[in-house]
């Protein structure tokens, strides 16, 4: 009688690691394959056909900023709030920046007084890399030019 | 060209209806997707007949909603449309409706004028006349750290942007630029006068080429502000000044030019 059922272990028993050494090739495939099964029912999507999102054409956009160009909110007249008023200038011209940048660009430095200012650079510069003894030697003309003044050193006789 | 339908009785081509009036639910067609129901226009067999070119990306402003690949008209007012090019995004132009309303919704982006109603927390409260108050961190000030806190009160007005707006979720202000800037916005300085007009009315005063702001400006020295939500506040020298610019503002919407210059000629005398 109890050779004829042998008493078999229950799946989930067998599914366990330590029982997996005993197994033979056949019976293991078939767990393996049951485990699949189950995984792949667990997972669950919605039964719905695929959406398919068409590009549209038609860009919304609720602001009146882009329609009508409007200026910007703050003002300020007659000097009433004159850092409004600077704001005001620069806030209005980004409509037409393109036109308005390169302009104001020129006028920063005029060529004339780029000119100038590298003429007495030379002085100033040539200033700061004289040593000590020779610093005096530079001298501020009535521009305030500073120009190297050539004066050899003599001994002056001490008057009485 | 043929005479315009009945208003109900169908889609009509967007470009027929520039300057006329558009009511809510209409249904309006774009030149590039009028297909042959439309074909009743010289112009439209026209363009149709010179297909190839590529479809263009249409704006669909305030007062105009998709749906699909429908455009509805949500707005009654005329329709406006905007040639592409110079700022404004996609190559067919912009489509909106010029509507008279008062009641602002808010709009991303907008510069308006809040009440500071509460504060709580590190949020102020901000009305600016929506359904619902705006929130404004106290962060989103020039300047301002968790330690740093921006001095605002109850009852300050507020010259701010939205960064939130719309309709599932609360507004959201703020009063700084993506550099971190102020750029004018902020808290509004003591004094003054808030009133409140039609939002048409400050579309039609902050247009570029607005004579009334021209003229006001030669008026009096003064110092003004306009939010979209039809807010305005005056400051001028004297009280006096306020009230009269306060008077006239309102006043210019539904006035003709001629009336206009008058009463400027006569306020410029006194």
């Amino acid at each position: 009688m109890a050779a004829t059922s042998k008493p078999k272990l229950s799946k989930n028993l067998m599914r366990m690691k330590f029982m997996q050494r005993g197994l033979d090739a056949e019976t293991k495939k078939q767990l393996e394959e049951e485990e699949k099964k189950i995984i792949s029912e667990e997972h669950w999507y919605l039964d719905l056909p695929e959406l398919k999102e068409k590009e549209s054409f038609i860009i919304e956009e609720q602001s009146f900023m882009l329609c009508e160009d409007l200026l910007y909110g703050r003002m300020s007249f007659r000097g009433f709030n004159p850092e409004i008023e600077k704001l005001m200038v620069q806030m209005n011209a980004k409509h037409k920046e393109e036109d308005v940048e390169d302009v104001t660009m020129e006028v920063d430095v005029s060529d004339e007084e780029m000119a100038r200012r590298y003429e007495s650079l030379v002085g100033t510069i040539g200033k700061k890399f004289a040593k000590k003894r020779d610093r005096a030697q530079y001298d501020e003309d009535e521009n305030g030019n500073i120009k190297p003044v050539k004066a050899k050193k003599t001994f002056l006789k001490p008057q009485e | 060209m043929a005479a315009a339908p009945i208003p109900g009785s169908g889609p009509r081509v967007a470009r027929t209806m520039l300057g006329q009036v558009v009511l809510p639910g209409e249904e309006l067609l774009l030149p590039e997707s009028a297909g042959p129901g439309a074909e009743g226009s010289a112009e439209q067999t026209l363009r149709l007949g010179s297909v190839v070119r590529p479809r263009a990306r249409v704006v669909c402003g305030p007062g105009l909603r998709r749906c699909g690949d429908r455009l509805l008209v949500t707005k009654c007012g005329r329709l406006r449309h905007k040639e592409p090019g110079g700022g404004g995004g996609g190559g067919g132009g912009v489509y909106w409706v010029d509507s008279q309303q008062k009641r602002y919704v808010p709009v991303k982006g907008d510069h308006v004028i809040g009440i500071v109603t509460a504060k709580s927390g590190d949020l102020f409260k901000v009305d600016v006349g929506g359904s619902e108050p705006a929130s404004l961190s106290y962060l989103a000030f020039e300047g301002a750290t968790k330690r740093n806190r921006p001095n605002v009160q109850v009852g300050d007005l507020i010259y701010g942007q939205f960064v939130v707006a719309n309709k599932d979720m609360e507004p959201e202000m703020v009063c700084i630029d993506s550099n971190g800037r102020a750029n004018g916005m902020g808290v509004i300085g003591q004094d003054g006068l808030l009133f409140k007009v039609t939002l048409g009315l400050i579309r039609k005063l902050l247009a570029p080429e607005c004579e009334i702001i021209q003229e006001i400006g030669k008026l009096y020295p003064l110092e003004i502000v306009f939010g979209m939500n039809g807010r305005i506040w005056v400051k001028a020298r004297t009280i006096q000044q306020t009230l009269i610019l306060a008077n006239v503002l309102e006043a210019c919407e539904h006035m003709t030019t001629e009336q206009r210059k008058q009463i400027f000629s006569r306020l410029s005398e006194s």
